[in-house]
């Protein structure tokens, strides 16, 4: 069974939850930047949460299916179409054979996740299907794409249709954060104006790291050289703040001044260049 | 060597960070590489996975950790547990690396700045039996200790936007391998024809943090040889076992 790539959209990856045991090679993790979503998605077919979904970002492919499938598209908003006829997000799809479905903007958020009943059987390297170049092959879909999904049983799509995904969780912009290991050695006085400051989402926002557009005067010593996670949040001399994402490096040399909680890192992939963000210190 | 206790804290819900004052010494490197091992062997029935870096242990849990204090606590009780120090196991590693002008597009840079014979800086880069710290930067990336203090050079004004895979540069104090074509900010003074990153291995590098690692200059003829060899898979890494 495969779905055809006609179109690859502007970033558009399969991805499942990521590497484990290879940071030691310096191996990011990749894997979905939002994970509730692709869960979501997921659950939508059947699938156990943890396959390998397609994660489309702003401008979605279109998709040629090419045998009957059961698929599923989780998201904020979205316009998408399927032999020309809108579609909803958030329901279980019954596609057919030549049947094509076009994404053709996320509307609202950013990342979209596209699971299919059996999920997707892509190329695997180091335990996982998470495209990510060099580590795969490339780190995007490209228009010849042939993706191979993995056979199984005939599903009614209504089966699924119970399972509910809350959107009321992307509303707000405070991102939870817990103190990083450097951020006690910031002066009182900073540490006030990074939790009330509102920042914005700049336009350097990548699978690897969010970069936020205002700056703060910023006296910390580079570190030596030190693990990092995604979620951790990077205090650069130049007073740039760099949240780390699901593609990150597994070191660095930037003192870490936060650790975003696993909900906000799902809650900050979905918003978009200009949005606008708060930290809200959380204790462990 | 007694070393202090690092501070314990955790990083995030599913990770534990252990920190050593900051420093780039070998000895620490073994304590840490030690209890490393003595961590993963105490959880062999979740799956944790531990990196180290100089003077850092990071603990990860893979999936939301319970009892985070608890968990801290298990790690107190590790450090303070006898280790039984003779399981590690190290290797020494030799790499070919060609100092031709071809690749060493900074060789003279560096030889005006710090006033030496090129002859001088292959000599004094091949010289040293360099530590492998940690791997990290990019996949494979080697974070080496032992660069001669003649040798260190500030970084490039502005990066190159390609540097070739198997380059190998300095930067500051530092000297590595870049495993992948990639934008690299470091003077380059030569190439190494082996791989030492394979995504289609099963272990992915040969390398592991606390293995030595020295560099043998060969000429232009030589790395072509080897470059064939790797090709057609008849290569052999230089590797013995290394007594610490």
């Amino acid at each position: 069974m495969s779905i055809k790539v006609t179109k690859p959209g502007l970033l558009t990856s399969i991805q499942d939850f990521g590497r484990t045991g290879y940071a030691q090679y310096g191996v990011p993790q990749s894997g979905v930047m939002d994970r509730y979503a692709a869960k979501i998605a997921n659950l939508l077919v059947g699938n156990t949460e943890y396959e390998a979904v397609m994660e489309i970002t702003l401008m979605g492919p279109s998709l040629e299916f090419q045998e009957e499938m059961l698929v599923a598209l989780v998201g904020l908003e979205a316009a998408v179409t399927l032999n020309d006829e809108k579609i909803r997000l958030l329901k279980p799809l019954e596609v057919n054979d030549g049947d094509v479905l076009q994404i053709k903007q996320v509307t609202k958020g950013t990342r979209l996740y596209l699971a299919v009943k059996g999920g997707f059987l892509t190329e695997e390297k180091l335990e996982s299907r998470s495209m990510y170049e060099p580590i795969t092959r490339s780190g995007q879909l490209k228009k010849v794409d042939e993706l191979k999904v993995a056979e199984y049983k005939v599903a009614k799509a209504k089966a699924f249709a119970h399972i509910k995904f809350e959107a009321e969780k992307y509303e707000p912009s405070q991102l939870e954060v817990f103190p990083g290991p450097e951020f006690n050695n910031l002066p009182e006085e900073l540490k006030g104006e990074l939790l009330t400051k509102k920042f914005s989402v700049s336009k350097d926002n990548s699978r690897m790291a969010y970069q936020l557009e205002e700056k703060l005067e910023n006296e910390l010593q580079p570190i030596l050289t030190q693990p990092v996670l995604p979620g951790t949040v990077q205090f650069t001399p130049a007073g740039n703040l760099i949240i780390l994402m699901r593609d990150a490096q597994t070191t660095g040399g930037y003192p870490r001044i936060f650790q975003l909680t696993e909900e906000s890192i799902n809650l900050l992939v979905q918003k978009k260049q200009g949005d606008s963000v708060e930290f809200q210190l959380k204790e462990y | 060597m007694k070393f202090e206790k690092p501070t314990i804290q955790p990083l995030g819900k599913q990770a534990i960070l252990l920190s050593w004052e900051e420093n780039i010494d070998e000895n620490l490197l073994y304590h840490l590489l030690q209890l490393k091992k003595h961590i993963q062997h105490y959880y062999t029935k979740v799956k944790v996975e531990v990196i180290n870096t100089y003077n850092s242990l990071l603990v990860n849990y893979v999936s939301t950790i319970k009892n985070i204090y608890g968990e801290i606590s298990v790690l107190e009780k590790l450090m303070d547990s006898p280790q039984k120090d003779t399981a590690l196991q190290f290797y020494q590693f030799t790499l070919p690396v060609c100092y031709d002008q071809k690749f060493g597009l900074d060789l003279e840079e560096l030889s005006k700045q710090n006033q030496l014979g090129i002859s001088e800086i292959i000599q004094l880069h091949t010289q040293p039996n360099y530590t492998i710290f940690f791997t990290g930067f990019l996949p494979g990336f080697l974070y080496l200790g032992g660069l001669d203090k003649k040798l260190h050079i500030s970084r490039k004004k502005s990066p190159r936007l390609k540097v070739e895979k198997g380059a190998v540069g300095i930067g500051e104090k530092q000297t590595g391998i870049y495993p992948q074509i990639s934008a690299g900010g470091w003077q380059l003074i030569g190439n190494c024809p082996v791989p030492i990153f394979d995504v289609n291995q099963e272990k992915p590098s040969p390398f592991q943090a606390g293995d030595k690692l020295k560099f043998e200059a060969v000429n232009l003829e030589d790395y072509e040889t080897i470059q064939q060899e790797v090709k057609q898979g008849t290569y052999q890494l230089k590797k013995e076992m290394y007594e610490h």
